[in-house]
């Protein structure tokens, strides 16, 4: 590792002791996830009847079915940098899949007496599947954008604000349509079920979702501020760092986060249900408290959560493979996030 | 060096205490003595030693040697539960009452009397009205604390520790907020606990109600015991010069003001309850110090000039043109910066790394095309590491595992990063080992060569006395006084800070 630059350094303190030991920690956890998914990939392999899960076909379906905590859990983890919490977007999945897919098919209006006035057209094929993703995604993110009103306005606790949503939007889908929406556009069905080269699409738009993620956090001004602004608010403030306009953008991008994930998931299943997304919320906070982002703030990275998103994916499937009852399955993911955050908060002790 | 303590009604000795932080000797063999039905008076200055000392007596903190007698016998206060059954019993400034709770079961706290397993409310009202009754106060036992007024709480504070048969009472600093006529209450109820045997120690800032009240008075000054004497053989000078009677330190760096234009001009500035109609001027290449004691309203026209809080009247004026400040944001943009005195919960970001946190003030200056650059980063970080003789490993080093010297330093060069032209400095060597202190003035003097303004807040007199070109003097949210280097001596300012002649 990095050895002590000469300059302005006299001897080895045992304050710099610590840094190397510190650092060394901080490599080894970083290994210690993606030993984690390794291990249980190797586990899977070797336990389940002629290894196929370590078939492609399954590592295929594996990567699709994380497609969706991914995405969703890129959007939390920026909320949780900055020391909150979005527990609305699985709600906000299960709103933007029924909104999207029920302007698909039959636009946005209403009527007034015997006017109808409508306010998105529905139009055939593409155009139309496009102003539906534009209208769910919309919807998503104005759920995130009420959000942020509540945090940074009004001062309320993000548990709250967001929990506040969690009903709000859940009961908003229902009362759009209490039936799933059905007869959704070929076009849209693609999104979520076809391919190209083998992969399915929502991999690749995943795989997207996590590398603007990466970018932003990691590569501009605003990720920095993220940061700052979860690892100590005031010295962020002080420092003329506009924390209330960072907050806010980070709640809209969990919203539009979770409605994306909340179109992708409607064009799986080939319809938009309102009761999709049905604590979605928790297993991104685990993909990313996992992935070593800390529900204290300013700690976190979004390779740390992907890691996180594909453990969980991968006990999922690996566990479903070996016959575990659903009940167990919950027992054991429970046991590894509590392992995983207790081994976090070993490390982060100096 | 202690008077004769043989006396068989001294209630509580303490003997030779001492106690290092990691770094710091923060009392070196102090000694005090308080007698049945006596008053005695704890002053120094800031840092003196004052509460590391109550802070032993109370079982809150543990000495590393010396001994604690309480009447005659040598005790062990390990604990505060230790301190509570010797009857000793301490009032802090912040007061620890349950603003949700009544007066009595606050008072009753954790020992309420039970008739059948059931608490006896009927017997507490009638027992903490009598408490209430001895203390003067005019609370009554089901008024809610948080309700109360300060000096309200104060007594039922008191009158709680009344009810845990407290031989030994100590009041820290309990007039910091209360009017001249709860004073004369609180004296008048002082009085009355000293005339039924109970010993107290009393800390003050303010010498006139030591002279008034105290029957002896012991000095501290660094950590060691200067002086314990009657206070009626003392005069208020004797008391300033004892506390402040350190010789200049020579490693302060002194220099001259290099005075061109008026960098920073406060007019009229005042925030209601924290400080009024403040008037001062900074001029490029100068060192004004902004001197008095904690609490009289340094800090918070500090935060104000830098929007960090609202103030509700006055204008403020950067290279003479009048700033609309109303964010850190908008200082920044004038150029101004504050280290604030407690840095690691305002100044840095802890679990950021030394670079990100020296460019944290302007982003904007690392970024290109709209994201951050890491060569930019690192040259600028590596500019200031040189330049303040940051001593950490690497930039990317997180700014947690720093000393509390090099943390400063980070703090610093971030506003210089922002090429601020007005620095505001809030106790910028506080905590801060005597090494790294004289570097952090020679720095300071650099700066002002290179014609930065800077306004200085600090509590060590001979610090101001070194640095600063001018100082002002603040006490209680308004300045009292303005004084030259030339005129200039720790007597002067105490005076002034105290509300001695000129107040």
């Amino acid at each position: 590792m990095s050895p002590v630059p000469p300059a302005n350094t006299e001897a080895t303190s045992p304050e710099e002791r610590s840094v190397a030991a510190l650092r060394r920690k901080e490599a080894l956890s970083r290994f210690a996830l993606a030993g984690t998914l390794v291990f249980l990939c190797a586990l899977f392999a070797l336990t389940t009847h002629n290894h196929v899960f370590m078939k492609s076909t399954n590592l295929i379906n594996v990567a699709s079915q994380s497609a969706i905590n991914t995405i969703i859990a890129v959007g939390m983890t920026f909320v949780i940098v900055t020391g909150g919490i979005d527990l609305s977007v699985g709600s906000i999945v299960g709103l933007a899949a029924v909104f999207s897919t029920g302007v698909m098919v039959g636009g946005l209006g209403f009527t007034i007496g015997q006017y109808r006035v409508d306010l998105l057209p529905q139009l055939p094929g593409v155009g139309g599947v496009l102003i539906g993703l534009g209208a769910g995604l919309t919807v998503g993110a104005l759920a995130g954008l009420f959000n942020a009103m509540s945090i940074v306005r009004f001062r309320v606790t993000p548990f709250i604000a967001t929990l506040a949503m969690m009903l709000i939007a859940r009961g908003a889908g229902h009362l759009y349509s209490v039936e799933p929406i059905r007869g959704v556009p070929p076009a849209f069905i693609w999104i979520g079920q076809g391919r190209w080269l083998g992969i399915p699409i929502p991999v690749y738009l995943a795989l997207t979702v996590v590398v603007i993620g990466w970018a932003v956090l990691s590569k501009t001004p605003f990720g920095r501020r993220v940061y700052a602004v979860g690892g100590n608010e005031e010295a962020a403030r002080l420092s003329g760092i506009p924390v209330g306009r960072t907050k806010l953008l980070v709640y809209v991008a969990s919203g539009l986060c979770a409605a994306t994930a909340g179109t992708v998931l409607a064009a799986q299943l080939q319809a938009g249900d309102p009761k999709l997304g049905n604590a979605y919320e928790l297993d991104a906070i685990a993909a990313a408290v996992l992935g070593g982002t800390s529900l204290m703030g300013g700690r976190g990275t979004i390779l740390g959560t992907v890691l996180g998103a594909l453990i969980i994916g991968v006990l999922d499937n690996g566990l479903t493979m070996l016959h575990v009852s659903s009940f167990a399955q919950m027992v054991i993911k429970g046991l590894v996030i509590l392992g995983a955050v207790i081994l976090d908060q070993a490390r982060q002790r100096p | 060096m202690a008077p004769a303590t043989e006396s068989p009604a001294a209630l509580l000795e303490m003997r030779g205490i001492e106690k290092s932080y990691p770094g710091v000797r923060a009392l070196d063999g102090v000694d005090l003595t308080v007698r049945e039905g006596e008053v005695a008076a704890l002053v120094g200055e800031n840092g003196a030693g004052k509460s590391t000392l109550i802070k032993i007596l109370a079982g809150a903190q543990h000495m590393d040697r010396g001994e604690i007698r309480l009447g005659g016998a040598p005790v062990r206060v390990d604990s505060p539960s230790d301190a509570m059954e010797l009857g000793i019993r301490v009032i802090y400034q912040e007061f620890n009452l349950v603003p949700q709770l009544t007066v009595m079961e606050n008072i009753f706290l954790g020992r309420e009397p039970t008739k059948a397993g059931l608490v006896d409310f009927r017997r507490m009202e009638a027992e903490c009205a009598g408490l209430l009754d001895r203390v003067g106060a005019e609370a009554r036992p089901r008024d809610l604390v948080g309700r109360l007024s300060v000096a309200q709480q104060q007594l039922v504070e008191i009158a709680k520790a009344l009810s845990q048969d407290a031989r030994i009472l100590v009041l820290d600093e309990p007039s910091a907020t209360l009017t001249e006529r709860e004073l004369d209450r609180l004296f008048g109820l002082i009085r009355d606990l000293r005339d039924h045997g109970v010993g107290m120690i009393y800390i003050s800032h303010r010498l006139e109600e030591i002279f008034e009240i105290a029957d002896t008075v012991t000095v501290l000054r660094d950590g060691a015991h200067v002086i314990t004497a009657p206070t009626s053989s003392l005069t208020r000078e004797d008391i300033i010069r004892h506390m402040v009677g350190r010789e200049l330190k020579d490693h302060i760096p002194s220099t001259t003001a290099h005075t061109a234009g008026e960098a920073l001009r406060v007019e009229g500035l005042t925030r209601r309850g924290h400080f009024h109609d403040v008037n001062f001027v900074v001029r490029e290449g100068e060192i004004v110090a902004l001197a008095g004691l904690v609490g009289s309203g340094r800090t918070e026209v500090a935060r104000a000039i830098f929007g960090a809080d609202p103030v509700d009247a006055g204008r403020i004026l950067v290279s003479g043109q009048e700033a609309r400040i109303a964010s850190p944001r908008d200082s920044i943009s004038h150029g101004i910066g504050l280290a604030t005195e407690d840095r690691k919960s305002q100044g840095l970001v802890l679990g950021l790394g030394v670079s990100a946190n020296v460019t944290l003030a302007d982003l904007r200056a690392i970024s290109r095309r709209g994201l951050l650059s890491r060569t930019l980063e690192s040259r600028a970080a590596d500019e200031y590491i040189d330049q303040l003789k940051i001593r950490t490993p690497s930039r990317a080093q997180l700014v947690r595992l720093l000393s509390g010297g090099n943390q400063q330093k980070v703090v610093l060069a971030k506003w210089l990063f922002t090429d601020s032209k007005v620095l505001i400095l809030d106790e910028p060597t506080r905590g801060i080992d005597v090494g790294t202190k004289t570097e952090i003035y020679s720095l300071m003097n650099d700066l002002c060569d290179r014609g930065k303004a800077i306004l200085m807040i600090s509590s060590e007199l001979p610090e101001i006395l070194g640095v600063a070109h001018r100082i002002y003097v603040m006490r209680e949210g308004a300045l009292v006084g303005e004084l030259a280097r030339e005129d200039a001596t720790q007597e002067r300012i105490m005076d002034l800070a105290t509300g001695g002649s000129n107040g």
